[in-house]
């Protein structure tokens, strides 16, 4: 199937210009143009105050239905907390072979772990998340190779030790489902 | 993932259902869900799946009564049982109902991973183990052991019978019969069919080398033994010990072989443990073990203790009916190992097959065979491929007296009847050789 274009669509307060550096490198991994733009949730209806997180399977079905569109993969990116009801994070989320996931910035910061800040780091983690979502909107599964973007990461640790790219297997079945 | 894995999640909750599924989906797993346990059972009547997920506080039947009832359905089934509210009483009893695991909500991402990872590799590891025991069978499977003669089925029905028992076995018969092949049979078709069956040559070694090979050695018990090594009695840990040749065995080792046999005990040389192992024995001689005994060459004691069951194999001379599927047997084997269509055999080699005696047995009549392969044609076997082709038509047996007899007249005839010369060709003195002649009453040609 073709697809049109990527949609990367902020929720909440993001570094200046944040979306633009990893723009040109989602692009490159699938070969579609990106468009970035802000968008408008009202995230308290997400906020969980016993877990003081915010729903992360509530907010990817909002995003799907309202910024969803056919021939197109939208991801919302977003600066809270996130959790699913079973686990105690999570870093993001997508539908497999669907129009939406998610993925959230906020426990990639180094500062979170008690390191000093580093802008770097951050933007290479955050890239590799939404490429690594954004490929299971592709149809991708979790991947056994150690470089592959699509090797699953529980720990910020794990997105480090990976590449940003995607392995030669992944990329073949990227290219034979659809797609490029 | 190379084994895919299917996962059941069975909760109330929509939501817990939903990001379950999203999550599993994304690692590749085939992931279906069910709201309550009644939905949950009647899916697992229709189709199996590897890991049930299931949640322990759920409207109608709960999470450990749903338990209950899958084991009883599927009692190898990984059942991870979940739960907010965790209580030690409710884990324990989890656990002691069959669950795989116990969880509680909410938990670390990487802790979820592990664990199914972890039931994953047990449900592949379960999968391998079962496939792998099939496939032990069909190696054991006694193929090379034909015959629907009357002797051979009377072999077959007591390798059957004697093979779920425990007792010890004397397997007797000429070389090349194919006693260890009775042994084989005797193990594969035991309880103790997937632990090793040992074999041990008592002819081939010297007591000292047997009694290190039998009980296993320490590092430094002599010269050589520059590490600890195990015998073969512990190596066959519940399993076989086939001791072939037993005849053989020094005095010295009978009573040492009585001593483990009796105890299931034994110290490796230069050791100071006490080692038991649990092992069957099988034993096998091609001598008259009862008039050993008689003779006072084989410790009574010990026969007896081994000879609890005996079963003779026939030598083949003794059922030539058998030949004709042996032969056919032999070609298919060979022909398939040297990667050969499968080619017939002529009547009249086949004629000659039967008519010889056969001293060397069954592993004769199988080298024959290969021996025809390997010479022939490639078409068909013939009887110029066969190593007796060359050889005069013969009665089947020449007593040892009639050779002596034949072989001495023909010395005789080359030396010109020549005694000296005669003996000496003979290694014998004059006496001997006038003694011969006088006894088969030869007389030199006039």
């Amino acid at each position: 199937m073709k697809f049109e274009k990527i949609n990367l669509i902020s929720f909440g307060f993001f570094e200046k210009s944040l979306l633009e550096k990893i723009s040109a490198d989602v692009e490159r991994a699938f070969e579609l143009p990106i468009w970035t733009r802000e968008g408008h949730l009202d995230l308290s209806h997400y906020y969980d105050p016993n877990r003081r997180q915010y729903d992360g399977y509530a907010l990817l079905k909002k995003v799907d239905a309202d910024f969803g569109q056919a021939g197109e993969k939208t991801l919302g990116i977003f600066n809270v907390d996130l959790f699913i009801p079973i686990l105690t994070f999570i870093f993001g989320q997508a539908y497999l072979n669907g129009r939406a996931g998610i993925a959230s910035i906020y426990r990639l910061r180094n500062e979170k772990y008690g390191i000093f800040k580093d802008e770097n780091i951050l933007i290479q983690r955050f890239k590799k998340e939404v490429i690594h979502e954004l490929g299971h909107t592709f149809g991708l599964i979790h991947c056994i190779d150690p470089e592959c973007v699509m090797r699953s990461s529980t720990y910020v640790e794990d997105i480090d030790q990976k590449s940003q790219h995607l392995c030669k297997k992944c990329r073949e079945k990227l290219e034979s489902d659809r797609m490029l | 993932m190379a084994r895919q894995i299917s996962i059941l999640i069975v909760d109330d909750e929509e939501s817990v259902r939903d990001s379950l599924y999203n999550w599993f989906i994304e690692d590749g797993y085939q992931v279906e869900c069910a709201e309550n346990a009644k939905v949950a059972l009647s899916k697992l009547q229709n189709e199996s799946f590897h890991i049930i997920l299931a949640d322990i506080k759920m409207p109608g039947m709960d999470g450990l009564e749903m338990l209950k009832r899958i084991k009883s359905l599927k009692s190898d089934a990984i059942v991870i049982i979940m739960t907010a509210f965790a209580t030690v009483d409710t884990a324990v009893q989890a656990l002691k109902d069959g669950a795989y695991d116990y969880v509680t909500k909410p938990f670390d991402p990487d802790d979820l991973s592990h664990l199914i990872r972890n039931a994953s590799k047990q449900i592949i590891l379960l999968e391998e183990n079962e496939m792998l025991k099939e496939k032990v069978v069909s190696l054991q499977n006694i193929e090379d052991m034909i015959g629907q003669s009357e002797a051979m089925q009377d072999v077959f029905q007591q390798i059957e019978s004697v093979a779920q028992s425990n007792a010890s076995v004397i397997i007797t018969g000429e070389s090349g019969t194919g006693k260890e092949l009775v042994a084989k049979a005797i193990h594969a078709n035991s309880p103790r069919k997937f632990y090793p069956m040992v074999s041990v040559h008592c002819g081939a070694l010297t007591e000292s080398l047997l009694e290190s090979e039998l009980f296993g050695h320490e590092k430094g018990a002599f010269t050589g033994a520059v590490y600890n090594r195990k015998g073969r009695f512990e190596m066959a840990d519940s399993g076989t010990i086939f001791l072939d040749e037993i005849a053989t065995i020094s005095p010295k080792m009978q009573v040492e072989l009585l001593r483990v046999l009796e105890s299931k005990s034994f110290m490796r040389v230069g050791g100071t443990k006490e080692i038991t192992s649990d092992f069957r024995v099988i034993c096998a001689t091609n001598r008259d073990l009862k008039s050993m005994v008689e003779k006072g060459l084989f410790r009574e004691d010990l026969f007896y203790r081994l000879n609890v069951v005996n079963i003779n194999v026939p030598p083949l001379r003794e059922r030539t009916e058998d030949i004709p599927l042996l032969v056919d047997h032999f070609i298919r084997k060979y022909c398939t190992s040297m990667n050969r269509p499968i080619i017939p055999i002529d009547k009249a080699a086949l004629q000659r097959i039967e008519d010889y005696p056969f001293p060397g047995n069954i592993r004769e009549l199988e080298n024959m065979i290969e021996r025809a392969l390997v010479v022939g044609n490639g078409k068909r076997i013939q009887l110029k491929d066969l190593p007796m082709a060359k050889e005069k038509s013969s009665p089947a047996f020449e007593s040892l007296d009639d050779l002596g007899k034949k072989h001495i007249l023909s010395i005789l005839n080359k030396y010109n009847w020549n005694i000296s010369a005669s003996a000496k060709a003979l290694k014998v003195d004059r006496v001997t050789l006038y003694n011969k002649i006088k006894k088969y009453d030869l007389k030199q040609p006039r």
